[in-house]
Order: C-alpha cells, then sequence, then structure tokens
C-alpha cells in the first residue's frame, strides 16, 4: 500500500504546495468575526444542550430526552470546540476560555497529552508506518504493511472494545502499552503521564458519576447510568468519525523512508492521500467537529473548521489538477469499508486483492 | 450572599461547570459577576490633556468583588474585547489611584496612540463598557505609610506615562494622612513635553501648594532629566529612596546617576512599537533577547527556535513547521515575521509559535 499512490515530481510537489499555502494564506487573512460568532455560537448551544440535558434528569419520564441532550452536549464539546480549540484553530481571538493552551476538555484524556500525541505526532506524521501511533492505536492491525500475528484474529472485538471503551483508549494512548510490550519503553517513562491521567480521571468521574448523580438525590442511579450512556454515545460516535477519516479504502499509509526530508509540498501531498472525508449535510459535519473534511482539516489543522467547507471544493479541485485522489463517501460507505478492512486484516497473508477499477483510485 | 460566595467560588463548582468555567457561566447571567475572574465596568472617562494626536484620559473603574485591591506602584493586564475583529487585546497600565482595598473603584490614566489598538479605545471608551482585568501585579511599589516609623525623605523620577505609578504612591501617602508634620520630606520631579500635555496638572498644583512637605518640580519641553539638577534638588539623591518610572531614555539617564545605588527602583514602561515598512526578506538586524534566560544574541533572521537551540537552549517543540503549536511562547516586546505567510506583527506580549517566527529587529521572548 505504501507504493500504491502517484508520485509527483518535486517541482510539481512544489507548486501543489504553494497553491496549498496561498489558499491558507487567504483563509487566515479573512478570520474575522463571523468565525468568533459561529464558536462562541457552538459554545453557547453547547452549553444550553447540556443545561437542558442536567435538568432533565429531575423528570424521570424525559430521561431518554435528557440523555440525548447530555450526549448531542458532549459530542458538541469534544468534537467542534475540544478538538479543535486545542489545535489552537481560535488562539487569534486572544479569548483564554478558547486558547489551545488554557482549554480542558470533557474527555479523560488530559489535553496537554492529548495535544502532544494528536497535533504534533498524528498531524506531523499522518498515516506514516510505525510513526503515527493513530493507526490502529498500537491494538488493532489497519494496514497490511503491519506484520501480522495471531493476536490480531482478535481485531474486530478489540475494534468492537476500543469504540466503546473509545475516550478511554485516547487516555491509555499515550502510555504506549504496545512498546512497554515489546520492551522499548519502560514503565519508568509513563510514570508523570499515568498521574496525570488519573488526576483527569478523577475529575472526569466525579463530574458524571457523583456529583451530578448526586444531585438528582433519589434519582441517582438514573442519572449516573444515563451520564454513562451519554459517555458512551460520544465515543462510538467519535470512534466512527476518526476511523472513517483515515481507514476506509482509499487512504494511503506511508513508509518512513519515503517521508524522509520531506519538502512543504510533500507533506500536503501526504496529509491528502492518507486522510477520507465523509460526505453529509451541514449538521452532520456541525457533529463531527467538521472532521468530516478530514484532508482540509488535515492540510490546516490550525484554521476554524467551520472554514473547511467552504474550501472543500477549491482543494478538490486542485488535488485533482495534479491527479491525487480525494476520498470522500457518505458515511454508510466509509463505515462498511473500515470494517471489512478490521475484518479482513484480522487474518495474515492476502495482500492486496485487486479491486475493479472504481471511479476513484483505490488503493486496498 | 457569603454562603453563595462560597459556593460559586468552590471546587465542586469548578467541577460541576467544567469544562467550562464557573465565571464564563456567571458572565452570560451578568458581566459583572465573577468567581475567579476580575473584570471591571468603565464607570467614568475624563480627558485629562488634549494632546492632538497623543490625548491622555483617566478611567474610572468599577471591578467586580473578585478584585483583591492593589499597592500604589502596581498595574494591572487589561483586555479589551475589540469590536469588529473578534479579538481580545491585553495590554499592561499601571493604577493611578491611591491603594484600593477588595473590590473598590480603581483609575487607569491611559495616553491614547494612533498604533496603541488598545489605549486608542480606551481613551474613547464609553461607560458601560467591560473590561477584562488581572488581579494588580508588580514589585515597583510603595511599601511605606503614612505610619511608618523613620524619617528618610523620598524621590519620585517620572517621565510622561510613567507618571501614573508614582501618583498613585503620593495619593496614597496623602490620603493615608501625610502630612508637614511627618518629617519626611517628599520630591515629585517630573517631566512631560509641554505644560499643554501635563496630566494631573490641578492636582499637581494643589498638592505642591499645601503644607504637606511634598514639593513638586515640573519640566516641560526639552528639558529631560539631568543628573546636575537632580543634585541641586535632592543633594544625597544616591542614598534616597527613589522610585523613578518613564520611558527607555529617560530611565537610562537615571540608572547612569544612581551608579548602583539599591535605594533607585524603576519601572520602564514600553513605549508602542512602531511597524517599519515590511521588508518581506529576511532581516537579520537588531539583538533577540531571551529574557528568562538572560541572554542577548544578535539576530540571525533565523525563526526564533533555532536561534535559541543555537545558544545552547532546549525550549519544547513539536513539528517545526508551524502546524502542532507544541512550541508556543510568549513574546514580550518587538516584531517577528512568519516564515511562512510572511506576515509580520508587532503587538506586545502576544504568543508567537517560535518554530516559524523569525525576528525582525530586536525582539524579547520569554525562553
Amino acid at each position: 500500500m505504501t507504493t500504491t499512490h502517484q508520485r509527483l515530481t518535486p517541482d510539481q510537489l512544489e507548486a501543489f504546495g504553494k497553491e496549498m499555502d496561498d489558499l491558507r494564506q487567504r483563509i487566515l487573512a479573512d478570520l474575522g468575526e463571523d468565525d468568533a460568532a459561529y464558536i462562541r455560537g457552538i459554545v453557547k448551544r453547547q452549553q444550553q444542550m447540556e443545561v437542558l440535558g442536567r435538568a432533565l434528569y429531575y423528570l424521570p419520564p424525559a430521561w431518554p430526552l435528557a440523555v440525548a441532550a447530555l450526549s448531542v452536549s458532549k459530542i458538541l464539546e469534544n468534537m467542534e470546540i475540544g478538538h479543535n480549540v486545542m489545535h489552537g484553530q481560535y488562539d487569534w481571538m486572544g479569548d483564554p476560555h478558547l486558547s489551545s493552551r488554557v482549554y480542558e476538555w470533557d474527555n479523560v484524556c488530559p489535553s496537554e497529552q492529548w495535544k502532544y500525541s494528536h497535533n504534533y505526532i498524528h498531524h506531523t506524521f499522518t498515516n506514516i508506518l510505525g510513526k503515527d501511533r493513530d493507526i490502529g492505536y498500537g491494538i488493532l492491525r489497519m494496514d497490511e504493511d503491519q506484520e501480522w500475528h495471531p493476536y490480531y484474529l482478535g481485531n474486530p472485538v478489540y475494534a468492537l472494545l476500543l469504540m466503546v471503551f473509545f475516550e478511554w483508549g485516547v487516555a491509555m494512548h499515550d502510555l504506549e502499552i504496545e512498546n512497554i510490550v515489546k520492551g522499548t519503553r519502560s514503565m519508568q517513562d509513563n510514570k508523570a503521564l499515568h498521574a496525570g491521567i488519573m488526576r483527569k480521571v478523577r475529575r472526569q468521574a466525579l463530574k458524571d458519576y457523583v456529583l451530578f448523580p448526586a444531585l438528582t438525590g433519589p434519582l441517582f442511579p438514573l442519572t449516573f447510568l444515563g451520564n454513562a450512556t451519554a459517555n458512551l454515545v460520544r465515543n462510538v460516535w467519535a470512534f466512527n468519525i476518526i476511523f472513517c477519516g483515515h481507514f476506509p479504502a482509499g487512504a494511503e499509509t506511508f513508509s518512513q523512508e519515503e517521508c524522509e526530508d520531506e519538502s512543504r509540498g510533500h507533506w500536503y501531498h501526504r496529509q491528502v492521500l492518507g486522510s477520507a472525508n465523509i460526505a453529509g449535510g451541514r449538521l452532520f459535519h456541525i457533529m463531527s467537529g467538521n472532521l468530516s473534511h478530514q484532508i482540509e482539516h488535515h492540510l490546516f489543522p490550525d484554521l476554524p473548521a467551520r472554514r473547511y467547507p467552504e474550501i472543500a471544493p477549491e482543494v478538490r479541485e486542485i488535488c485533482e489538477r495534479y491527479g491525487m485522489a480525494y476520498t470522500t463517501g457518505p458515511l454508510r460507505t466509509q463505515l462498511w469499508s473500515v470494517a471489512k478492512k478490521i475484518c479482513r486484516l484480522a487474518l495474515p497473508g492476502r495482500t492486496s486483492t485487486p479491486e475493479p477499477a472504481a471511479a476513484r483510485p483505490l488503493a486496498a | 450572599m457569603i454562603v453563595l460566595d462560597r459556593i460559586v467560588r468552590s471546587r465542586t463548582a469548578a467541577a460541576l461547570a467544567a469544562p467550562h468555567s464557573v465565571d464564563h457561566y456567571l458572565s452570560r447571567i451578568n458581566p459583572m459577576w465573577a468567581a475567579h475572574e476580575v473584570r471591571a465596568r468603565v464607570v467614568d472617562v475624563r480627558r485629562e490633556t488634549s494632546t492632538p494626536g497623543a490625548p491622555v484620559a483617566t478611567l474610572t473603574l468599577q471591578p467586580t468583588a473578585t478584585w483583591r485591591g492593589h499597592r500604589a506602584g502596581q498595574y494591572v493586564q487589561v483586555g479589551l474585547d475589540v469590536p469588529g475583529a473578534a479579538r481580545r487585546m491585553t495590554r499592561c497600565f499601571s493604577i493611578s489611584s491611591a491603594a484600593s482595598r477588595p473590590g473598590e473603584q480603581i483609575t487607569l490614566t491611559v495616553r491614547s496612540h494612533a498604533e496603541g489598538q488598545v489605549s486608542r479605545r480606551l481613551v474613547d471608551a464609553e461607560p458601560g463598557r467591560v473590561l477584562h482585568l488581572s488581579q494588580a501585579q508588580g514589585d515597583f511599589t510603595l511599601p511605606i505609610s503614612p505610619a511608618t516609623p523613620g524619617i528618610d525623605p523620598l524621590l519620585f523620577i517620572t517621565g510622561g506615562s510613567g507618571i501614573t505609578p508614582a501618583m498613585s504612591m503620593v495619593r496614597t501617602l496623602l490620603r493615608d494622612g501625610y502630612s508637614g508634620r511627618a518629617g519626611r520630606p517628599v520630591t515629585f520631579l517630573h517631566h512631560a513635553r509641554s505644560p499643554e500635555d501635563q496630566i494631573y496638572a490641578d492636582e499637581l498644583a494643589r498638592i505642591a501648594a499645601d503644607d504637606n512637605d511634598v514639593t513638586v518640580h515640573l519640566r516641560h519641553g526639552d528639558a529631560v532629566f539631568n543628573e546636575l539638577e537632580l543634585r541641586r534638588l535632592v543633594p544625597r539623591f544616591r542614598d534616597t529612596d527613589t522610585w523613578a518610572c518613564g520611558p527607555a531614555g529617560m530611565i537610562d539617564l537615571v540608572r547612569a546617576a544612581y551608579a548602583g545605588s539599591p535605594r533607585l527602583r524603576l519601572e520602564l514602561f514600553k513605549p508602542p512599537v512602531s511597524t517599519g515598512p515590511t521588508s518581506g526578506g529576511i532581516s537579520a538586524e537588531g539583538d533577540l533577547v531571551l529574557a528568562a534566560s538572560d541572554l542577548q544574541v544578535a539576530n540571525s533572521g533565523a525563526p526564533i527556535l533555532e536561534q535559541a537551540e543555537a545558544l545552547g537552549l532546549t525550549p519544547e517543540f513539536g513539528c517545526r513547521m508551524g502546524i502542532c503549536f507544541s512550541c508556543t511562547t510568549r513574546k514580550a516586546e518587538g516584531t517577528v515575521r512568519n516564515v511562512l505567510s510572511g506576515v509580520e506583527s508587532s503587538l506586545p506580549d502576544e504568543d508567537i509559535q517560535i518554530c516559524v517566527s523569525a525576528p525582525v529587529g530586536d525582539c524579547v521572548v520569554d525562553l
């Protein structure tokens, strides 16, 4: 899979990088009131949903509604607010509440650790085998170039578990358990990280599983259950959006050798080939934190996400002009494609099956 | 009320409000409700001078109950939501009113500059506007009150807007009962551009006329600070507790005159940085100052991260290409150019990504 993508000449890569830089510059120069109003509006909506959800617990018949409102709030908070704010997309506003250096999201993974493993490792080394730990999160086999081992027979089960406990998976992600098993990392290396995670876990658990349930008095068990359900809903949603961003057929991986000393144009090129978009409506894009525009997000991780839909047609046109695959598809297609891949890679050996030529180049 | 106050400030409230702050929710209900943050409402704006191009105004601010008060001479960071651009800009201003207790009103005296995005708007602020404040900061303070025993004289040397912290000190002394009977002479030497540009002119005249042992010397026009004159006014000035505040040029002269005397306390205020014409190319002029490490080096024109590493420092970094924000560092002053976009920015106290920011001329960063 690492060799299927079309190579561009260094000149082409440079020209492509220039076009991307220009596009980025144009949006940066245009940032202003609309972007600020948008994110503040989302925060307001999220807070309304949260207050509504927490309040509806006092009306036991409205329990499903309470869970629904809280789930929406939690999804908005993690995806459109937390993830994007921590990328520094709104740092230019100078508002400490929306600053990447201050914001601590509603997730058991501490922001500090998330920013390291996500903003730096994943976004810099996107889809480079052996460097980008988001490929399978150290648990799954998501690429044929990951050597098969009988352990991977459980691939679909692990995926299911990772989906259900996604925020915990994300928090443990930085501990690099697989490297400890391999012996390339020691428990000592994890000590500080571990302390940070435990502090955050305690805070999260206190909020959702002690304080808010206690505030509803005799309804404690129902509230407890409701909060757990809302966290589960967000886990399932976030897992699926994120796995559709890098693992459907069409998204490629790269070897460390081919990415050595890469130019800025090459880096942009790799971001496009390693990511996949999900087609959908406006509400869907908002609920995915605009990560449905994974390609645009990976090209410009620090531009406010609401700009991604706006620039997507132009990005696509440029990519097509350079003969680069721009992978996109509706959610169900991408989910199916990812699920197939997870199951297929549980088994050893089978090298890339030639699939029938499709409208888009497929790398699977 | 006290119970309510306890509740909103509690860790439990913080845990319940997470991931947002209690303050964020409170300010939605009433901008003057706060649990931890400090905000202030502009109560009054009064013109001090109408100097063309650089008028001065005194703003009276009513802070939220979270304001812990200030000692004379301290400053606050003032955050202003700039309308239209959706940006909050933060600048430091000395407090000009006498020492305050928690929740009490304070005043800021601000000189407007054509390039001063915040000062310009503060001078023209409408009463009712809400500003974001820090708690009072700074060690350039007056530890002496009329109750402090001793008869050592006090000396204030100020220039331009540098008068504000000294004014806070003198006002505090006089408010708290300092008088001619204290037997402790106070000398106030101030330099202003012109009589028309003299801030607090009426009040200073009144202070000079009253029987309070405070002597006021005002110097206008081209009369810069000079040591001979100071020696004439206060013969043993090097042995006198002195507070000096003003522009860099004046501070340099005062520092030289005191020849290292420990009695001298200094506060430098930052003049507005003028943005020169955008050169576009690499600028290798000026000095890069790494303030936290106390290092200074001739600017090579390379990104600040590289220059710091060349000096043996190990600042935090990640992608080294401007996407991950791991290396974000506070730039205290100076101009930097984003090497990717070529855009220059000169805002003081600005967070920059040092992996893609190269200094243009003199630049001070917190490394």
